[in-house]
């Protein structure tokens, strides 16, 4: 546990500095980055599923763990430095604000993020799946989602003995 | 785009929309100035300007480009909006190779996760291994006990790994462009490296060399040999290359003022490597934010001024010169010792141990069938791959299994690109600006 940094919660992971700002906070915050602290490129923007994760979650006082978890990365290439920024997003309202507006190159990424965990970005141009097919159903890198699993299809059975 | 403006027959819709281009209906100034503005910084006057002069929907075509053209690098699928030649709109449609290669990842052990993302970027396979290692070995908290020379045939790898890439690159962009000769010329230089590679891991391709811990075997003999061989042939050879194409005026003609980026719009889409090296921002992982030992190397990040496809082509072409530089470099200080970390918790005991002692037969035993278990967390490690920063996300929550690892492909990202330098510009310069971008759809779609 840190002190804050940029007026958030952070914390320390193997020697890289994580914020940890809430779903509202996000979008000032990455766009007070850009303007201000010359973080003016988001290299990544993925999340993960933390559903079975079986040790304890490492978060600052006042952050609630919640099942999804966006991780946005941030560089700045005056200072040379990387920022990481990780926002709780619950399991009932897998929603979270679009930072395409600030970062346009987050577009794909953004999309990836809802193909694979069903998480919604308000405000994003054009949400669609992106690398699996339009009709398919499930989010696969949710763990609930099996690996390798074929749904079981009954054809032609007309009558059962 | 807003629902509400076509109608459920324009657009073939799901529960989570269509994927392809939406007719240009819907594509007016408001849309402009969200897809083109937040990159472009467009007034809304601007954005209405340019919508006005776009002609009327019955003026223009939407054509496929892919996914089974042989100039789109695999399977890249690009609808484009034609107005007779001019391309109006562009949207790349990914996805044809998707695999679930981060699903997989989460059900390999750590050893085993090597040859899953050795397949991303096959045109650079052990870069992969290496952001992959360099991240386990960050959450072991290893990083830094890492034998010298360990992380010196490491470079050594990576740097020939970045030749064979670029003459691929080469290879490619000349086929694409019409200069046939040079694609028979780079292949061969490629297949020159890659036997190097073979004859050092053992593969051409999809090497699993480099893991976590180190590397998988020392360097066979005669290595240096090998390697100064394959290496001295390459320089007389990019001088024919400028030969035959950089100085050539049909060349030049072709790729000069081509797809052009600004800087603005580069780092504003999160572009990396070559393409953002191209509009002059000096930026090079490997000499702004050091990683192995390149901070003890001397070598010049190459840019460009116009952000067209001629300086990324120059760009690839002086950075297999730098390469062969470093490569001298690594030669000279080569370093003896160990090629992987003697921690027992990662590496298996020696071979001669197994054959006497029960006790070390079980620990082989163990670490190849459930692997070595990770402390909790979460890290990001990114390297400079051919194509920009490969980067690795990896969570563990103390198994012996990543809990979710995730790769940040160059190739995903500098790939929104595309819609941006294609915009305005003739539909046969498509083909020159996708080779340009260097996408490799393993990578894409993982």
């Amino acid at each position: 546990m840190t002190e804050p940094v940029h007026g958030m919660p952070a914390t320390e992971s193997r020697g890289q500095t994580v914020l940890h700002p809430s779903r509202d906070e996000l979008v000032k915050l990455v766009l007070d980055l850009r303007d201000d602290e010359g973080f003016r490129v988001c290299v990544d923007l993925t999340a993960v599923d933390y559903l079975a994760y079986s040790a304890p979650r490492e978060l600052p006082d006042g952050i609630a763990a919640e099942r999804f978890e966006i991780v946005v990365g941030l560089l700045s290439h005056t200072k040379k430095e990387r920022l990481r920024l990780r926002v709780q997003v619950p399991a009932d309202d897998p929603t979270c604000p679009s930072l395409f507006d600030v970062h346009p190159g987050v577009e794909a990424l953004e999309r990836e993020v809802f193909d694979m965990f069903g998480i919604r970005f308000d405000g994003h141009p054009d949400l669609s799946r992106i690398l699996m097919p339009e009709d398919w159903e499930g989010y696969p890198l949710r763990k609930d989602y099996p690996v390798g699993a074929i749904p079981v299809q009954f054809k032609g059975i007309t009558d059962a003995r | 785009m807003p629902a509400d403006s076509v109608t459920a027959e324009e657009r073939f819709r799901t529960a989570e929309g269509s994927q392809e281009i939406t007719s240009r209906k819907g594509a007016g100034a408001a849309e402009l100035l969200r897809e083109l503005g937040s990159v472009l910084r467009l007034s809304e006057t601007e954005a209405q300007k340019l919508a006005d002069e776009a002609p009327a929907e019955d003026q223009t075509m939407i054509i496929n480009m892919g996914p089974q053209h042989p100039s789109t690098h695999g399977v890249l699928r690009l609808m484009l909006e034609l107005d007779g030649e001019t391309v109006l709109r562009c949207k790349p449609i990914i996805g044809y190779l998707h695999t679930g290669m981060e699903k997989t990842g989460e059900t390999l052990t750590y050893l085993q996760g090597g040859t899953n993302v050795t397949r991303m970027d096959y045109a650079s396979p052990l870069h992969n291994e290496l952001a992959f290692s360099l991240a386990t070995e960050t959450l072991l908290g290893i990083q830094d006990d890492v034998p010298e020379r360990a992380q010196w045939i490491r470079m050594l790898l990576v740097e020939l790994n970045r030749i064979s890439s670029h003459l691929l690159f080469l290879a490619t962009n000349g086929m694409d462009i019409g200069a046939v000769g040079m694609m028979i010329y780079g292949w061969r230089d490629r297949e020159e490296t890659l036997r190097l590679l073979e004859t050092i891991t053992g593969l051409r391709m999809n090497h699993n060399f480099i893991r976590p811990g180190g590397v998988a075997a020392d360097l066979p003999d005669g290595w240096r040999d090998e390697v100064l061989r394959v290496i001295d042939a390459i320089p007389p050879r990019l001088e024919e290359y400028d030969l035959l194409m950089t100085g050539q005026p049909i060349w030049r003609e072709r790729l000069q003022g081509v797809g052009v980026l600004t800087q603005e719009e580069a780092q504003a889409l999160g572009t990396t490597g070559p393409i953002l090296r191209s509009t002059g921002v000096e930026w090079d992982l490997r000499r702004d934010m050091p990683y192995l030992f390149y901070d003890q190397l001397d070598f010049a990040v190459v840019v460009g001024s116009y952000g067209d496809c001629f300086d990324r082509y120059a760009i690839r072409l002086n950075e297999v010169r730098e390469s062969i530089k470093l490569v001298h470099q690594i030669l000279d200080r080569m370093p003896p010792g160990d090629y992987r970390i003697q921690d027992r918790k990662v590496t298996p005991p020696p071979r001669a141990r197994i054959d006497e002692s029960m006790e070390a037969l079980i620990h082989h035993f163990k670490i190849f069938t459930e692997g070595f278990k990770v402390p909790p967390g979460e890290t990001y490690r990114a390297i400079e791959s051919p194509r920009g920063e490969l980067g690795c996300y990896m969570v563990s929550d103390g198994g012996g299994r990543p809990y979710r690892m995730h790769i940040r492909g160059p190739s995903f990202v500098n790939l929104q690109t595309l819609p941006h330098m294609l915009r305005g510009g003739l539909i046969a310069d498509a083909v020159a600006v996708i080779s340009s971008a260097d996408p490799i759809m393993g990578e894409v779609d993982r």
